[in-house]
């Protein structure tokens, strides 16, 4: 406890150094900005971001980046709020009562609240991530190879029990991801494998941030401008009147929803360190219990406070929630934190438990830097309200060649070959045509962080078991683990006999 | 094409793809190696079959109309969407081919004219500004701050003078 406070005050001085603190700030700025900028979220931005900070060291980038991550997840409630559109997908629930107040002229009710609940969200969940974190890692220390592997087996495994989608098809997602993680040279035997169609730029492998560009990038705005085909054209942006005086009787109001940021906050903490559950699912759990639990659940959907305050703690809580899993086992706990995960490989930091041990100072960097952002992306949303709403008026057919123009660029600049960009395309073009028929692509880009890390546990597994594939069922943390994760993994099935089963009773019932 | 024609289609094509990664796969043995374990060929070999397994997935669930998609008989892309999207798509394809003949400075702000002017229609002055202001953050950014040098193609030489300022 008081190691781990000392610890934490540590890490606290390196977010006081200048650079990491105007990294911060700007992060949080251009994650509120991303945030609300319709069909962009906290994933998109960190992916096209990445090539961005291979300027300063591994802590400040980081910092850089989960500071976009906090403030996209601010950020996605303004357009939730004054469009009626999801900023990004972890703001929907957001937009069922934050969209009726923004209509009765109370946008600027809506948007407090939005800010103080992401900001209760982050508090609360970054102080349980202080507290869970290092004896998690500590735990996670005695983990060989066969546990890393049933860890990454229960990460896929959570994506086809709970992800929702098509079972075949998110299977063939983290299958393709896998493989395409697998082109370049063998590990252990350095011969040249899958050199498709022998040509050779795919002897240095596939970079994970290719796929991620390609799919959050370029396929992503791609799906953007077919909306805007659809829409035709700009939406209806409400009115906001902010001033001081409203604004303190706003955040009075908001003291009688307490319950309902709390539950929030610690509901999207722990749905968030689920890989396939996250923000999305979490805001949306969040929104359904506060109206259970609410006095009035009438008056939801028709621009009721808790409603807007259950799904943004929940969305900021569990952006912190899928850093635990990322940090102390190395597996990611989102998308984002996926492509997070991806970055410190190429800065040199090897993720797993070692990590808090082995860079202890870049771990607590990072926990402090989440309580600063916090903070920071708090003051800055009630702080420039009037400026964020005129930022949505930006043409959308501006800010979508820049993106691109980063796009191609960041799809260079990680390995400066061409191969990559043309590689960027073709997924972004597919990607894009596959999400129209339903595809997950996020466990895609899971698996092709965690494809190098997985085959080598995998291997090493069986040598040390000679072939023997019972050695991820006998060994105390594997055994328990890989079982929950073959449960998961067959859960759409034993929901279908379940239902198979009791159908006749309960149609003759 | 309606959604179900499309959904049978990528089935097909990512099925015929796996097979190839399968095939390509098993150039690296695969199976147990006596003393090294696993051979190189192994888990991609395996992890391409479980792609064409799920890929006849779909296909059964295509055949036994199941499912929102398989069962789907809207339009795949709507001829107006098609066009606009398929636009952008031309124009980045266009713009990467040209990184390597006309460079990335000559590439980006025909790609950028493009967009803002003709896809866009804001003013000359509005296109034109961010066509030449964009790639000058680019290059102080990427090839200044952090030494990437970007393609050029036949405009190498114009950049030389500009780097002797720099470096």
């Amino acid at each position: 406890m008081l190691e781990t406070l000392q610890l934490l005050g540590s890490g606290f001085l390196i977010v006081f150094e200048p650079l990491n603190l105007a990294l911060i700030i700007g992060g949080c700025a251009l994650g509120l900005f991303i945030g609300a900028m319709p069909g962009l979220g906290s994933v998109n931005g960190v992916a096209i971001l990445l090539p961005l900070t291979f300027l300063v060291p591994p802590t400040g980038a980081i910092i850089f980046l989960a500071a976009i991550y906090y403030g996209a997840m601010y950020g996605g409630a303004i357009s939730s709020i004054m469009l009626g559109i999801p900023g990004a997908s972890t703001a929907v629930a957001t937009t069922f009562d934050g969209r009726p107040l923004a209509k009765q002229g109370l946008a600027d009710k809506a948007l407090t609240a939005a800010a103080v609940a992401s900001f209760v969200g982050g508090s609360i969940s970054v102080v349980l991530f202080t507290f869970f974190a290092p004896p998690l890692a500590h735990v996670a220390l005695v983990f060989g190879a066969p546990e890393e592997f049933a860890l990454m087996m229960l990460a896929f495994a959570t994506f086809v029990g709970l992800g929702g989608d098509d079972i075949f098809k998110t299977i063939f997602s983290i299958a393709i991801g896998l493989v395409l993680s697998a082109i370049g040279f063998d590990i252990i035997s350095g011969e040249p494998r899958l050199v498709l169609w022998d040509i050779t730029g795919f002897l240095h492998g596939v970079n994970f941030l290719v796929l991620a560009i390609g799919i959050y990038g370029i396929g992503e705005m791609l799906w953007t401008v077919e909306e805007h085909a659809l829409g035709g054209g700009e939406s209806m942006l409400s009115e906001a009147t902010v001033t001081v005086k409203r604004t303190m009787a706003n955040l009075r109001e908001l003291v009688g929803t307490w319950k309902t940021l709390l539950m929030g906050s610690v509901l999207g903490y722990f749905v968030g360190i689920l890989p396939a559950a996250g923000a999305t699912p979490g805001s949306l759990m969040a929104y359904g219990i506060a109206k259970q639990i609410s006095n009035e659940p009438e008056k939801f959907g028709k621009g009721a406070v808790e409603g807007v305050c259950a799904p943004e703690s929940a969305n900021n809580a569990a952006s912190t929630g899928s850093m635990l899993p990322m940090l102390t086992l190395g597996i990611p706990g989102s998308p984002t934190t996926a492509i997070l995960l991806g970055g410190m490989v190429i800065w040199g930091l090897e993720p797993g438990p070692r990590l808090f041990t082995d860079h202890s100072e870049f771990v607590w960097g990072l926990i402090a830097s989440l309580y600063a952002a916090n903070l920071f992306a708090v003051i800055i949303n009630l702080a420039f309200i009037p400026v964020f709403i005129k930022i949505l008026k930006t043409p959308f057919t501006i800010l979508a060649p820049i993106i691109f123009v980063l796009c191609l660029i960041g799809g260079y600049a990680p390995t400066e070959s061409m191969h990559d960009v043309w590689l960027m395309i073709i997924f972004g073009i597919v990607g894009y045509l596959m999400r129209k028929l339903d595809y997950p692509l996020a466990p895609a880009v899971l698996a092709i962080v965690l494809g190098p890390l997985a085959e080598p546990a995998l291997r090493q597994s069986l040598i040390i078991s000679d072939g023997e594939f019972s050695i991820f069922f006998t060994r105390a943390y594997a055994g328990p683990i890989m079982i929950a994760a073959l449960i998961l993994l067959f859960l759409p099935l034993l929901k279908i006999i379940y239902v198979r089963l009791r159908g006749p009773k309960a149609v003759s019932g | 094409m309606t959604v179900r024609t499309a959904e049978l289609l990528m089935a097909l094509m990512m099925g015929a793809f796996s097979i190839y990664l399968m095939v390509k796969s098993y150039e690296l043995p695969v199976g147990w190696i006596k003393g090294s374990g696993p051979g190189g060929g192994t888990w991609p070999f395996w992890l391409s079959a479980i792609m064409l397994i799920s890929c006849l997935g779909i296909l059964f669930n295509w055949f036994r109309k199941h499912g929102p998609i398989a069962s789907s008989t809207r339009v795949y892309i709507q001829s107006h969407v098609l066009m606009d999207v398929a636009a952008v798509a031309a124009s980045l394809i266009v713009t990467v081919a040209l990184f390597s003949f006309i460079g990335i400075y000559g590439a980006l702000p025909l790609f950028l004219i493009f967009y803002l002017r003709v896809l866009g229609r804001h003013s000359w002055l509005l296109s034109g500004t961010l066509s030449i202001l964009i790639p000058v953050v680019i290059f102080y950014f990427f090839e200044i701050t952090l030494k990437i040098i970007l393609p050029k193609g036949i405009t190498e030489p114009l950049f030389l003078p500009l780097y002797k300022m720099f470096f």
